[in-house]
């Protein structure tokens, strides 16, 4: 199937998360029957006549009859996606990049770590790694964002709490009079959060600035930079390496990224203007 | 190793027009050497030769007939390999649904007459770009597998070539059909030409051809020799890739960033850029969009836009990031330089900026550097 | 009082310094506990003590009349909580409210204040470690501040 030409999905539902993010839930066509994709990589969804954007997956990878996407409406082509209705019908180019390493976090524990419309590409790590319970350590969610208001997949987040074999610990910078929940960026998470930093796979998702701070707790906590996994965004334009915008350095954010091991772009990581 | 005259060139090109290629060569148009349709030798920028510097390029005169003088112009090989604007694909709306028809690659097979080392090499390394990697974009892997390449063999330099130091010339090595150098002197106007593939070798059956003598082998030898001794830049590449990774916060950049007008000529000339953008159209009546393909450059201000804003905000990031690409990071994505030393960034840009000038002052400072951390070591300083 | 005597000096607060000055603040220490919903300290009232929590949250709230206590920061274990005792007028200027059970090691920070005025080495040891806390709770409050979430150019 040629990797440039999208295919149409059927919008099956449309979920309203929060004032401005919202989810998709596609159904593959016909000839294709199901969608598989790894943990962490993204499509390129093209809304006809507009244009398309790179978006994470953000739905449960055994459920390939299904493929989710969650948005945050804030460009020209998103907030037009955010007035799709079920029946309508999205191009979808994918799947592309790199994945989160599930299998070689196996005897870890897994620290994640989530900032704002990052948790939804970290979502479908959490049903991975849960279908998998046993083979790994402790399981770690440390999930900040904005206000209460923009707290993500809140139902799921309460059901996942009540489990006893996940920690969760969500938290917001600015509260409000009714939240009795932590206050506070998500890097103030880490130093007291009870994983082992010498037998740990750390996996962040957020804004640049939040990855850095997390990045700089965790290794003040002895976690190695082979051990934590970061996602990366950049202008896209292909998905495939030929377009050359998502350039980093030495690497593309769509055939080497978007999730990287830290080792690998320590050298590139928090230059300015790279 | 054979000989061949120019009536015998006119009986080339016809013979790789009847067989179905559209020939592309050097003509002028303009006031410069262009690429494009050729219908015999006539149309070849014959007793002409080129100026080249920083930001000047001038047409002149020669005082022979020779048919390949100059060197290379404004244009590259990739208007026709990747061409500047391309459709990829159509979608039609029908009730809600989409239905996309993918663009069918065009028919045309392409013979480039007149290819320089510097542009083969150029070439080369797009094919690694485009069907290098795990997806290949098929469309121009259709148009190199028709390819036809009759090189030539730099017999002048210009006054921005650096081929040698790039290890990119003047003497095509590989992936050619055929390879001309042309030898013309007061009484003697002939081409030697060699042979690279299957494909070459029936092209030159029963073209009218004589076996070069060891002496005429050595004329051409000479001349190439020459032109290697005579570039007009030169570029040290020793270590490059690690002196310009570890140059990011070079005041060199904030230097060149003042005169830079990020006007993107320089990736419009060059035969490696390779950047693209995609624009999404409509019809009036909504129900047809188009995908279309076009060159960009990494120049540009949105060309990093994201959230709202653009990481290389600053020329001085854009150009750094450029150079850096070009000469440094291509080795890690790619594994050769992006660089093959044709001097077209250097030539046509409006204010003269050259690539080998800056990675020169670079290299020199961070040599003095060195230096003074060893002078401190001994005791010197 | 042994392991209490461990526990603190093994936190960051008290590390490090000299072996009179730890036995000085195990001195000053006692075990708290805090039952959910209970006040540490409130708005106001006399910055005596400070504390270092052992396992438990604890809310940081500022009271607005329109909107009542909007919690500005969560601590947690390990977190030193309050520095107003050794800074004037000597006066908490929020509310810390334990939001689950609490347990927490309290310092008597009047009586440590006092040795340090007449112990200048003291004195300066834990303004060191104050400024440490500040540096930390305001970077982590610059961050707030940021609001990384929503970052967008302007331009």
């Amino acid at each position: 199937m040629d990797a440039m030409i999208p295919q149409s999905y059927r919008i099956q539902r449309v979920i309203k998360e929060t004032h401005d993010t919202f989810t998709l839930e596609l159904k593959p066509p016909d000839h294709l029957g199901q969608f598989i994709f790894n943990a962490g990589q993204f499509n390129m969804l093209y809304l006809f006549g507009v244009g398309e954007v790179p978006i994470s997956i953000s739905g449960d990878p055994s459920k390939t009859e299904t493929l989710t996407h969650t948005l945050r409406a804030v460009g020209t082509v998103t907030k037009q996606m955010s007035k799709l209705k079920k029946g309508d019908w999205i191009g979808v180019r994918g799947p592309f990049g790199s994945h989160w390493p599930v299998k070689e976090s196996i005897g870890n524990d897994v620290v994640i770590i989530a900032g704002g419309i990052g948790l939804a590409p970290l979502r479908p790590t959490i049903y991975k790694i849960l279908s998998m319970r046993q083979q790994f350590g402790k399981i770690i969610l440390l999930y900040g964002t904005r206000t209460p208001a923009d707290i993500l997949f809140r139902r799921e987040l309460e059901k996942l709490r009540s489990r006893l074999d996940i920690d969760i610990y969500v938290t917001v910078d600015h509260a409000t009079p009714v939240w009795k929940g932590n206050v506070g960026v998500v890097t103030t998470l880490i130093q007291r959060s009870p994983f082992d930093p010498f037998n740990t796979t750390a996996m962040i998702c957020g804004p640049e600035i939040m990855m850095r701070y997390t990045i700089s707790e965790l290794t003040k906590r002895g976690v190695k930079s082979e051990n934590i996994f970061v996602s990366m965004e950049r202008n896209m334009k292909c998905a495939v390496g030929f377009c050359g915008h998502c350039q980093y350095g030495t690497k593309f954010i769509c055939k080497d990224g978007p999730v990287f091991n830290y080792e690998q772009i320590k050298k590139l990581f928090g230059k300015r203007e790279l | 190793m054979k000989i061949i005259d120019r009536s015998s060139l006119d009986k080339l090109f016809e013979k790789i027009k009847t067989s179905g290629y559209k020939l592309i060569g050097p003509t002028i148009s303009d006031d410069a050497v262009v690429y494009d349709e050729l219908n015999s030798t006539n149309d070849l920028p014959i007793g002409w030769t080129d100026e080249q510097d920083g930001g000047k390029y001038r047409l002149v005169k020669r005082n022979d007939n020779a048919l390949f003088g100059y060197v290379v112009g404004p244009q590259s090989w990739k208007r026709f390999l990747y061409p500047p604007l391309q459709k990829l694909w159509q979608a039609k709306r029908l009730d809600k649904k989409i239905a996309t028809i993918p663009e069918q690659a065009e028919n045309t097979k392409y013979a480039f007459i007149g290819v320089r080392s510097c542009e083969l090499n150029a070439i080369l390394i797009q094919d690694k770009v485009f069907t290098g990697g795990e997806v290949v974009n098929s469309s121009y892997q259709k148009r190199r597998k028709d390819n036809l390449i009759i090189a030539v063999n730099c017999t002048t330099s210009g006054g921005t070539c650096f081929c040698v130091s790039m290890n990119t010339g003047p003497k095509v090595k590989e992936a050619f059909d055929l390879a001309l150098t042309e030898v013309i002197t007061h009484d003697e106007h002939y081409f030697l030409v060699e042979t690279g593939s299957e494909s070459g070798k029936i092209l030159m059956e029963d073209i009218p051809q004589r076996t070069a003598s060891q002496n005429e082998i050595n004329t051409g030898e000479e001349l190439i020799k020459k032109t290697s001794a005579s570039m007009g830049r030169s570029l040290d590449t020793n270590n490059i890739k690690e002196l310009l990774f570890n140059s990011f916060d070079h005041t060199q950049w904030d230097k060149v960033a003042s005169r830079c007008l990020s006007c993107a000529n320089c990736t419009m000339v060059c035969p490696t850029c390779f950047c693209t953008t995609v624009e999404d159209v409509t019809d009036l009546s909504g129900n047809i969009a188009e995908r279309w393909q076009k060159w960009d450059s990494c120049f540009t201000l949105d060309f990093s836009y994201i959230h709202g804003g653009s990481i290389r905000n600053s020329v001085k990031s854009r150009y750094r990031q450029w150079m850096t690409h070009k000469l440094s990071t291509w080795y890690d994505q790619f594994g050769t330089s992006g660089c093959v030393g044709c001097g077209r960034c250097i030539t046509w840009c409006p204010v003269g900026i050259d690539i080998t000038e800056e990675a020169r002052v670079i290299r020199e400072s961070d040599n003095l550097q060195t230096i003074s951390k060893e002078e401190k070591s001994n005791g010197i300083a | 009082m042994e392991s209490l005597e461990r526990i603190l000096q093994e936190h960051s607060f008290v590390k490090d310094l000299a072996t009179e000055h730890i036995q000085l603040i195990v001195g000053c220490a006692k075990n708290v506990i805090f039952e959910p919903e209970k006040f540490l300290f409130k708005e106001d009232e006399e910055a005596s003590e400070f504390y270092i929590i052992r396992s438990g949250k604890v809310a940081l709230e500022i009271y607005t009349p329109e909107y009542g206590p909007i919690t500005i920061q969560t601590l947690g274990e390990g977190d030193v909580l309050g520095w107003s005792w050794l800074i004037p007028p000597y006066e908490w200027r929020f509310d810390a409210r334990a939001v689950e059970f609490t347990r927490a090691i309290a310092l008597d920070g009047k009586c440590l204040r006092g040795k340090c005025e007449h112990d200048p080495k003291l004195g300066y040891e834990l303004m060191k470690r104050l400024a440490n806390l500040f540096e930390q709770r305001l970077y982590a409050m610059r961050l707030q501040l940021l609001d990384i979430y929503n970052l967008r150019s302007t331009k």
